[in-house]
């Protein structure tokens, strides 16, 4: 992506990596900044009080966190090694009904369901890989549908696993720790979300900053070459293939836990249409592209809604439209264009 | 379940020549310029809805509202093409998805504003309505105009990209752009006259659509991934690959929803998927 940042012929690779992983301060504002909306209104100047509508709005942003990981987990694949997956939505609904199933007839530890929603949708995407990965351009995007909407269809015609079309009933909320209960107001299920999507996203930036991430980027632009400096180019994609699909069955699990309810909308094509139209509105390769994309459009989303649903989607068209004819890098990245632009004039 | 086999045999038959003339434009478009066009369907969508208007508002008989169909998609997609995609060749595939993603959006909110989300109805006339009986089967008279339509339409095109002037430089400019430029054919401007021409047949196999279909806003992304099945299994730039694939499509599709309703598409999917693993470039593709 930066050009400009590639390592000259004398620097050391070490701290030329080191230096790219450094933290901005803005990044740890933006963090603290998702602590705020815990606070209670209370502690705040009385004229300050009655616009403070965040804890109104927590479930909307535990949507929100959710959703961002969701977004990081096919930014992994798609924005840092370029395997363009139209049914990202398989693994994140494997992970949301695995957590359902396993709240309902095992155990109801949120953190054990959450690592055995990993493990299986991890497990499934390694497997998935060696099919997915064979092909390229449209053949890709194909594939990827096709596999998502066989196990959409599949999941709804399991109607005894996974209750069809009504969704899954029944699941059984637990204690975090043994200790912490879900509330009704949905503090806690923000404050999991958010420690769950920024573990994740500190995963994901170390990923990204490391040796591995540079050769997947390496695979993106130029595989050939890639190859031909002895990079296996084919076990990098593979192992980036199934942390992502873990890190969307987590994102997956996470919906399940904290909402109680698992349907089939979380395999939808829809879902998976969703997130890639997020990740081009933040701009894909950069992960707070996902993040920035994610709040603008689930915001976006709510307020429009409430005005009329059928018309959200035209809106959306008309910034996918101008995004990609005028924003090739999306929001953000227009944004640092005219950053820099700005800084030089 | 013999009669049902021949039954399913013809309406699938049917049914994959309008999945074929509703595709096939994207085929040859795709494997010329590359351009993944997601909004084909749209313009299919605007060719059912000139069909429906003219039939409702000013009282046109169905076959004349076709042609009307077809020219209506054709030019818009030239403006589009002319306002949009050019610039986006040799971008990435994913780019143009999304920017063509885009203007399904708003086409379907467009049509959902100005004809409402219910279905269209249509009066197609009475000779077209009705089926023939023979012996213990039924034959759909209206399927049999699809079927008829299609097969001319397959070898029209077919014809007119073996042996005229303008179908050797489609078939030079789908074989090899390059080499194509650099002996002198104009390749956007072929490019332009084909898309005209695909898109007006997406056009037209929107307005034939309606009757066995029917017709919504959501249209355009509905039968976007039907299509999308028809281009990549068939294999891009090839319209044997069209039809072979729609016909193929169209029957699973029917089977399925005979014999094996509650597992929805999922037939139409597995024969994708089962078909792309076995030729990742699809049944006649090359590249």
């Amino acid at each position: 992506m930066n050009a400009s940042a590639l390592p000259g012929p004398a620097t050391n690779l070490q701290t030329w990596i080191a230096a790219r992983a450094k933290w901005h301060p803005a990044e740890i504002v933006f963090w603290l900044g998702c602590l705020l909306p815990l606070l209670p209104a209370s502690l705040l100047p009385g004229f300050l009080q009655k616009y403070w509508i965040f804890d109104s709005y927590l479930q909307l942003l535990s949507q929100i966190a959710i959703t961002a990981l969701f977004a990081i987990s096919l930014d992994l694949i798609l924005g840092y090694a370029g395997v363009v997956s139209l049914g990202h939505a398989a693994f994140f609904g494997l992970g949301a009904y695995a957590a359902g199933l396993i709240a309902k007839f095992w155990f109801t530890d949120p953190l054990l369901g959450l690592a055995c929603a990993a493990l299986l949708s991890g497990a499934i995407g390694f497997l998935a890989s060696f099919v997915v990965l064979r092909f390229h351009g449209l053949a890709l995007i194909m594939i990827t549908l096709g596999l998502g909407q066989l196990l959409a269809e599949g999941a709804n015609s399991a109607t005894w696993l996974t209750g069809g079309a009504d969704g899954l009933q029944g699941i059984r909320a637990g204690k975090i720790f043994g200790t912490v209960e879900f509330d009704i107001f949905g503090q806690t299920a923000y404050i999991y979300a958010l420690m769950v999507a920024f573990l994740l996203f500190l995963l994901s930036r170390r990923i990204t900053n490391s040796p591995f991430g540079l050769s997947l980027q390496g695979i993106r632009d130029n595989s050939r070459r890639m190859l031909a400096i002895g990079a296996p180019n084919q076990w990098h994609l593979r192992k980036v293939f199934t942390i992502s699909a873990a890190m969307a069955g987590i994102a997956g699990a996470l919906l399940t836990q904290t909402t109680q309810t698992c349907s089939l909308e979380t395999l939808t094509f829809q879902r998976s249409a969703d997130v890639l139209v997020i990740l081009i509105l933040g701009g894909v390769g950069r992960l707070y592209g996902a993040i920035a994309g994610t709040i603008i459009y689930m915001i976006a989303r709510d307020f429009f809604s409430d005005v009329n649903p059928q018309f959200w989607y035209f809106w959306i068209g008309l910034l996918l439209i101008g995004v990609v004819s005028y924003m090739p890098n999306g929001l953000l990245g227009g944004l640092n264009w005219l950053l820099l632009k700005w800084r030089r004039a | 379940m013999f009669t049902s086999i021949i039954g399913v045999l013809y309406d699938g038959f049917a049914y994959g020549m309008l999945l074929f003339v509703l595709s096939v434009g994207l085929s040859v478009t795709l494997g010329m310029m590359n351009f993944v066009n997601l909004a084909h369907c749209a313009f299919a969508m605007l060719g059912g809805y000139v069909t429906v208007s003219l039939i409702n508002l000013a009282g046109w008989p169905f076959l004349a509202t076709l042609p009307l169909a077809f020219l209506a998609a054709a030019a818009a997609s030239v403006v589009l093409e002319r306002a949009l995609y050019r610039n986006l060749y040799g971008k990435s595939d994913l780019d143009q998805c999304l920017l063509t993603i885009g203007i399904v959006f708003v086409a379907v909110a467009g049509a959902a504003y100005i004809f409402g989300t219910l279905q269209q109805p249509i009066k197609v006339p009475e000779w077209l309505r009705g089926t023939w009986v023979v012996g213990n089967f039924t034959f759909g008279v209206y399927r049999a105009f699809l079927i008829v339509t299609g097969l001319v339409l397959a070898a029209v095109l077919i014809l007119m990209l073996e042996y005229t002037r303008f179908g050797a430089t489609v078939r030079a400019a789908v074989d090899n752009q390059r080499m194509a430029r650099g002996l002198g054919v104009d390749v956007d401007r072929v490019f332009m006259l084909t898309f005209a021409l695909g898109s007006g047949l997406a056009g037209l196999g929107g307005a034939l659509a309606i009757e066995i279909v029917g017709l919504d806003h959501n249209f355009a992304l509905t039968y976007l991934i039907y299509v999308l099945i028809v281009v990549s299994v068939g294999g891009m730039g090839s319209i044997w690959g069209s039809f072979a694939a729609a016909t193929v499509l169209g029957i699973s599709d029917m089977a399925g929803k005979y014999w094996v309703p509650q597992i929805g598409s999922f037939l139409i999917y597995l024969v994708m998927v089962g078909i792309l693993m076995w030729r990742p470039l699809g049944l006649f593709g090359k590249r």
